[in-house]
């Protein structure tokens, strides 16, 4: 069966696979076009306000965006306000991962419990977050406990969703297997049940950092609690516009970061694991 | 009908471009029934799709009824082995069947005609509604049979369509598809790494050596038009084909046989 | 023991983005699709057991709500019943046609149009190589951009009005189902590519048949990711510079201190939430249908 896709024996390894057209066989040179996109992209940018097609009211070239960033980078009150983006991220997002962790493989593991908490699990998951700023803004006003509200808020049932699956997923023959050879309760949970549910987990985190940084910036620009979200709101009610621009663009080399971080952090914790799993359900 | 000549097939990886098919020339006449059969890894598939043009070959030709195959030629028919992956999952065996023929502009009366005939020459009317999915690997591979049939081509190609299904459904499958070539007179070629079944099917078993590959071998296989899995396979003539078949794949496999000519035949 | 049962009963079909519940992961049979369900012998029973399944929870905790609200002083926490008059007092008037509608539409135009301009160039850029790896640096940095920040932008873009409101929207909900859409354009099997070559299909069919369906499952998780960021983005955005809408009502209640009147509006807001991902659940359930029997099917062997 697969016999014929099997590559010829005289292939050198990684060299010509299974045949499957010109693209597959002939990549194209990825790092050298991405630099050339990446410097495309703030060619046009620079040219688009200065030759006039765009005001530069409304789109200051990239030049001036960039230098605004650099000046503010220099100042202490950015990296606060890095500072205070960051905490709110990673404080709400290790809250959410500790309660969902706990309750996933707790109701996970207790199917009739569980079933008694469906119901009310699939009425709070899809409540958008945001639908508790004002709550959060009378009871904590614009201590970083607002933003920790909907921050865990969001994020807890993306990981307590992949974690369900995830203990779904154990395989009865590992468990019984694991059994059989008689692992206690304690070596069952640490050999078979962890390491199935590990890659779900993962998948709900990467989800829950993405959006822990959304929120943690929206409410930082709605309610108003320090951060970089509130350096925005203020940098637009001012009319720096420069300043927005070059703020929207340090969020985004926040989110590439997180990104980055996270993706590696997936690799390392799951190098063991040979596909990547519960990618379809995300 | 089809003939290929001095087909050659590189593939290019700079400084390890490697050579899959080095020299392959044969012909097929018109309502031919061609095993082609030969050991692991030999080129097989590549020599399939550069005949089903589905991929340029470096250098040599492929023609179709005189007609030089740059392209997938409208009167050529395809079956693959990844019955799985070759049929469109979010469609009724129907669909899958209809597809081909909507895209080949064939009025609709007509098509429903062919779907119809088609799905009862492979015995799965009773399931044009279902999903492929819903259907075992046997039938999901008879759903690919009765779109290349319903297709009306000139020309079938198999690409080692059994390689994935049971001993038994196989051995179904093999006698559909000489039930269907005789009632349809199409021309078949048929690859596979089976030695057995490119006897027990062929009207000529063509073998070939190991990568790069030429074809080291043109066998007729002169057994009766009927064949039968119990009787065709005991039968002293059958056994001797195999028996020379698989001389020849043993041959090609010690690398003995790229260089020696074809036996004459 | 027939609570085995009442388990996969309770559990109800939409709840699980397509996953496998419990039940059909320890018994991975290969299920049609579409077949009713099993066993009518004990109906009343299971019925019975499938409510209490259902409402038990929920109604322990309006009650726990209920009474500790009415035991407390607090003036954040209304009791039930004030919610609930406040509830209809305000949803059921004309202010659900002046606030609540027009949010809604904003919310539907900009993700339609996010889901066009999304698949639309998320093919595009699946089908070419060479332009996804220009592209794909510049991607990554705009994705990671997050999307409420793009309110005050386009507060500076467009003024304040609706045209920036589905803005926001768009350009915040655009990036998950580009991103998607290109994942599931360039997986196309090359086996089934080979076989639409062979039977002729191409062009536009072969976008229609084969691409687009087969990067179907993918779309949709970037359509669902998407939906969710759009009620973020129509809240936020209504909350931040408005004068109607849901979101600027409820924060007007907030300001004003009507709590009743702002839990109500919170409540319709998280009820918008459920049946806005309830029909979108039971649009991707006929969508991908086939994709969940392969699936099981898959499971199966």
């Amino acid at each position: 069966m697969t016999e014929t896709t099997a590559p010829p024996p005289a292939v050198p390894v990684g060299a010509a696979r299974r045949p499957r057209g010109a693209a597959a066989r002939t990549g194209p040179n990825r790092p050298l076009l991405g630099t050339v996109g990446i410097v495309g992209f703030l060619v046009l940018w620079e040219a688009v306000p200065r030759l006039g097609l765009v005001s530069d009211r409304y789109l200051p070239p990239a030049s001036r965006v960039l230098a605004s960033l650099g000046q503010r980078a220099t100042t202490p009150q950015f990296w606060t306000a890095v500072g205070d983006t960051l905490t709110g991220w990673a404080l709400g997002l290790a809250i959410a991962l500790v309660a969902a962790v706990v309750l996933g493989f707790t109701l996970g593991s207790l199917p009739r419990v569980r079933a008694f908490t469906t119901s009310t699990v699939d009425f709070l998951r899809p409540i958008p977050s945001v639908a508790l700023i004002p709550l959060a803004v009378l009871m904590y006003g614009t201590d970083i406990r607002s933003t920790l509200l909907l921050v865990v808020y969001a994020c807890f049932w993306l990981i307590y969703i992949q974690v369900l699956y995830g203990v779904a997923d154990l395989d009865p023959v590992a468990e019984q297997t694991a059994r059989s050879y008689g692992l206690g309760r304690l070596a069952r949970i640490r050999h078979v049940l962890w390491p199935t549910t590990l890659p779900y987990l993962m998948t709900g985190v990467r989800l829950a950092a993405a959006v822990a940084l959304i929120l943690s910036i929206t409410a930082q620009l709605i309610i108003g609690s320090p951060g970089i979200g509130r350096e925005i709101a203020v940098a637009q009610s001012s009319g720096a516009v420069a300043s927005v621009y070059a703020l929207i663009v340090a969020t985004g080399a926040l989110g590439v970061v997180i990104n980055i971080g996270v993706r590696a952090l997936e690799r390392r914790v799951l190098r063991w694991h040979t596909s990547v799993r519960g990618e379809a359900t995300a | 009908m089809l003939k290929v000549t001095g087909l050659q097939k590189i593939y290019n990886g700079g400084a390890n471009a490697v050579e899959a098919v080095r020299d392959l020339t044969f012909e097929l006449g018109e309502g031919e029934l061609v095993c082609l059969v030969g050991p692991s890894g030999c080129g097989k598939t590549t020599l399939l799709k550069c005949i089903a043009g589905l991929m340029p070959p470096t250098s040599g030709t492929v023609e179709l009824a005189g007609q030089a195959v740059t392209a997938p030629p409208p009167d050529m028919a395809v079956v693959f082995q990844e019955y799985g992956r070759s049929l469109f999952a979010w469609m009724s065996v129907r669909d899958n069947v209809e597809l081909p023929l909507k895209e080949k502009k064939v009025p609709k009366g007509r098509r429903a005609e062919l779907v119809a005939e088609s799905l009862e020459a492979v015995g799965l009317t009773r399931f044009a509604d279902s999903y492929p999915w819903q259907l075992s690997g046997g039938m999901q591979q008879r759903v690919a049979i009765a779109r290349a049939v319903a297709y009306e081509p000139q020309v079938l190609l198999m690409d080692e369509p059994f390689a994935a299904v049971d001993a038994q459904t196989r051995a179904d499958l093999e006698d559909l598809i000489r039930q269907l070539w005789k009632r349809l007179g199409v021309t078949v070629l048929f690859v596979t790494h089976d030695i057995d079944e490119a006897v027990y099917l062929g009207e000529r078993v063509l073998v070939l050596s190991s990568s790069p590959t030429v074809v080291q071998d043109d066998i007729t296989v002169d057994l009766p038009v009927e064949r039968d899995q119990l009787t065709t396979r005991r039968d002293e003539r059958f056994t001797e084909l195999r028996a020379r078949v698989y001389a020849q794949i043993q041959q090609a496999k010690n690398g003995t046989g790229a260089a020696a000519p074809a036996a004459a035949h | 023991m027939s609570s085995q049962s009442t388990t996969s009963d309770a559990a109800p079909g939409t709840g699980a983005d397509g996953a496998p519940g419990p039940q059909e992961a320890q018994a991975p049979a290969p299920a049609p699709a579409g077949r009713p369900r099993r066993g009518t012998a004990s109906g009343a029973v299971r019925a019975g057991a499938k409510l209490l399944h259902v409402l038990l929870l929920p109604a322990l905790l309006i009650g726990v709500y209920a009474y500790a609200s009415a035991n407390s002083d607090s003036y954040y926490t209304p009791t039930p019943d004030l919610i609930a008059a406040a509830f209809a007092e305000l949803w059921f008037s004309e202010r659900f046609f002046a606030d609540v509608l027009p949010s809604l539409a904003r919310l539907a135009t900009g993700f339609a149009l996010a889901a066009l301009l999304g698949v639309g160039l998320g093919v595009l850029l699946g089908l070419s190589a060479r332009v996804r790896a220009l592209a794909e640096p510049v991607l990554e940095f705009l994705r990671a951009i997050p999307p409420p920040v793009l309110v005050p932008l386009m507060i500076l873009l467009a003024g304040v009005n609706d045209s920036m409101k589905v803005l926001v929207i768009v350009s915040g909900c655009v990036w998950p189902i580009l991103l998607n859409t290109v994942e599931g354009v360039r997986a196309v099997d090359p086996v089934l590519a080979d076989t639409a070559r062979c039977y002729g299909i191409h062009g536009t069919t072969r976008l229609r048949v084969l691409v687009l369906r087969l990067a179907s499952p993918q779309i949709m998780a970037g359509l669902r990711q998407a939906l969710a960021l759009a009620i973020i983005l129509m809240v936020i955005s209504e909350m931040f510079a408005s004068s109607s809408g849901l979101g600027f009502a409820i924060v007007q209640f907030q300001r004003t201190f009507a709590i009743p009147e702002m839990w109500a509006g919170m409540v319709l807001l998280g009820l918008v939430g459920f049946v806005l991902s309830a029909l979108f659940e039971l649009v991707e359930g006929r969508a991908l249908g086939w994709y969940r029997g392969l699936r099981a099917a898959n499971r199966g062997e």
